[in-house]
C-alpha cells in the first residue's frame, strides 16, 4: 500500500464571505501599520524644522505638492480610523457592544473616520 | 502563521459537470468541493443539478439527493438533520453553518459548498477535527469540585442556572472556530471560539470549584489572547450563540481577579 497522502488544507480566506466586523479588523491592522510610516514622515517634518531650514523648505514643498497632500490625507484617515477602532475595541474589551449592535459599531468606525477626516481637511483649508 | 494562499497540494481546480436530471422542471445548481484521498489529483469543484420537485428544502436535503441520485461517492457527515448533532457543519455560500438548517433558497445560487475552512480534509466535505476535539478536552469540560459530594445532587439557584443560557446550547459543530482568522493562523496554539465558550461555561458555573485553576490554564498569549474580536464566530454560529462575548467575559475575569 502506498504511503497516505498529505491531507490538503481546505480553502479559507479565498472563499469566506467578508463580514463587516472582519473587514474592520483587517483595516485596523492596516491603518495601524500605516501609522508607523506616517509617524516617520511627521518626525522628518519636525526634525528638519528644528535643525535645517533648507531641508525643512524641501519637506514643506513636498507636503504642499499633490502627492504630498494625498499622502497626508491618507495619514489623516489612517490616524482617525485607527483611533476610532481603538475606541471600539475598548468598548468590546469592557464586554459591551458585542451583540447585534457590533455591526453598527463597525460601520460607525468607517463612516465616522471618513466624516472626521473630511471635516478636518475642510477646517484646515478654511482656517489657512 | 498567516498564510494567505493555499499549499500546492490544496489548490482547487475546476472539476466535473454532472449531467442534469432528465425531465426536471426546477433545477438548482450546486458547486461542491471534492477531494479524493485515494487518487492523485488536487481538490476540485464539481457541478451538480438538483431536481427541486424531488427534493426537500434544505441544503442537506440537496446533497443527500445528489448522493442518492447522481453521485454516491460524494462524502459528508450528517446525522440528526435538525440542527442538534452538529455533524453537517460546512461552508455554504461563504459562511459556516449547518447544512440541515440552512434553506436552499436562503443562499445565493449556484450554491457553493466547501468543507469547514482551513482544516485538513479527509475526503470531500469531511474535515479532520482531531485537534478541535483535543482542544475541547484540554479545558476539562466537566464539573470540578473539592468539597465532598452531596447526597443527592449539586444544587444551583435559578439565577445561577440562567447564567449558563447561551452557552450550554453549543453543539460543538466547529463552525465558529473554523470561521475565525485567528484560529486559521494559530489553530495549533489558540484554543478558538468554541473551546473558549465551553471554558467560560464552566468558569461561571456556580457549582464548579476550580475557577482559579481554569483561569490559570487560560492565561496565555495564545490560548486566550489570540482573540482579536474579529467576531466571525458570533456572525456565523448556527445556534445564534456569541462566543466573542464569552471570550470577552473571560478576559474581564482575568483582569478582575488581579485587582
Amino acid at each position: 500500500m502506498a504511503a497516505p497522502r498529505t491531507r490538503p488544507l481546505s480553502p479559507h480566506l479565498s472563499i469566506y464571505k467578508p463580514t463587516i466586523t472582519m473587514m474592520m479588523s483587517i483595516f485596523h491592522r492596516l491603518t495601524g501599520a500605516a501609522l508607523y510610516v506616517g509617524t516617520v514622515l511627521l518626525a522628518l517634518w519636525l526634525v528638519t524644522a528644528a535643525t535645517h531650514p533648507e531641508a525643512f523648505a524641501t519637506v514643506q514643498w513636498f507636503w504642499g505638492s499633490i502627492l504630498g497632500r494625498v499622502i497626508l490625507l491618507g495619514y489623516t484617515w489612517a490616524l482617525v480610523h485607527h483611533a476610532l477602532g481603538g475606541l471600539r475595541h475598548f468598548i468590546w474589551d469592557m464586554g459591551a457592544g458585542l451583540g447585534p449592535e457590533r455591526m453598527m459599531l463597525s460601520r460607525l468606525t468607517l463612516i465616522g473616520s471618513l466624516a472626521i477626516t473630511l471635516g478636518l481637511w475642510i477646517l484646515g483649508y478654511w482656517v489657512r | 502563521m498567516v498564510e494567505l494562499t493555499l499549499p500546492k497540494n490544496s489548490r482547487v481546480v475546476e472539476g466535473k459537470i454532472w449531467p442534469k436530471p432528465q425531465g426536471a422542471k426546477r433545477l438548482t445548481e450546486f458547486r461542491i468541493y471534492r477531494y479524493d484521498p485515494d487518487g492523485e489529483n488536487n481538490p476540485r469543484v464539481d457541478t451538480y443539478y438538483v431536481d427541486r420537485d424531488d427534493c426537500g428544502p434544505m441544503v442537506l436535503d440537496g446533497i443527500i439527493w445528489i448522493k442518492s441520485k447522481i453521485d454516491p461517492t460524494l462524502t459528508f457527515r450528517r446525522s440528526c438533520r435538525e440542527g442538534i448533532c452538529g455533524s453537517c457543519a460546512m461552508n455554504i455560500d461563504g459562511l459556516n453553518t449547518l447544512a440541515c438548517t440552512k434553506g436552499m433558497d436562503d443562499v445565493a445560487h449556484p450554491i457553493r459548498i466547501h468543507p469547514l475552512p482551513h482544516m485538513p480534509v479527509i475526503k470531500d466535505l469531511v474535515p479532520d477535527l482531531t485537534n478541535f476535539y483535543a482542544q475541547h478536552a484540554s479545558i476539562e469540560p466537566w464539573l470540578h469540585t473539592s468539597t465532598p459530594a452531596p447526597e443527592k445532587e449539586w444544587k444551583q439557584s435559578r439565577e445561577d442556572r440562567e447564567k449558563l443560557d447561551g452557552l450550554y446550547e453549543c453543539i460543538l459543530c466547529a463552525s465558529c472556530s473554523t470561521s475565525c482568522p485567528s484560529y486559521w493562523w494559530n489553530g495549533d496554539r489558540y484554543l478558538g471560539p468554541a473551546t473558549l465558550l465551553q471554558a467560560y461555561r464552566w468558569l461561571i458555573d456556580s457549582r464548579d470549584e476550580a475557577t482559579g485553576e481554569r483561569l490559570d490554564r487560560l492565561e496565555d498569549p495564545f490560548r486566550l489572547y489570540r482573540c482579536h474580536t474579529i467576531m466571525n464566530c458570533a456572525n456565523t454560529c448556527p445556534k445564534g450563540l456569541n462566543p466573542a462575548k464569552a471570550i470577552a467575559e473571560i478576559k474581564k475575569m482575568m483582569v478582575e481577579r488581579r485587582v
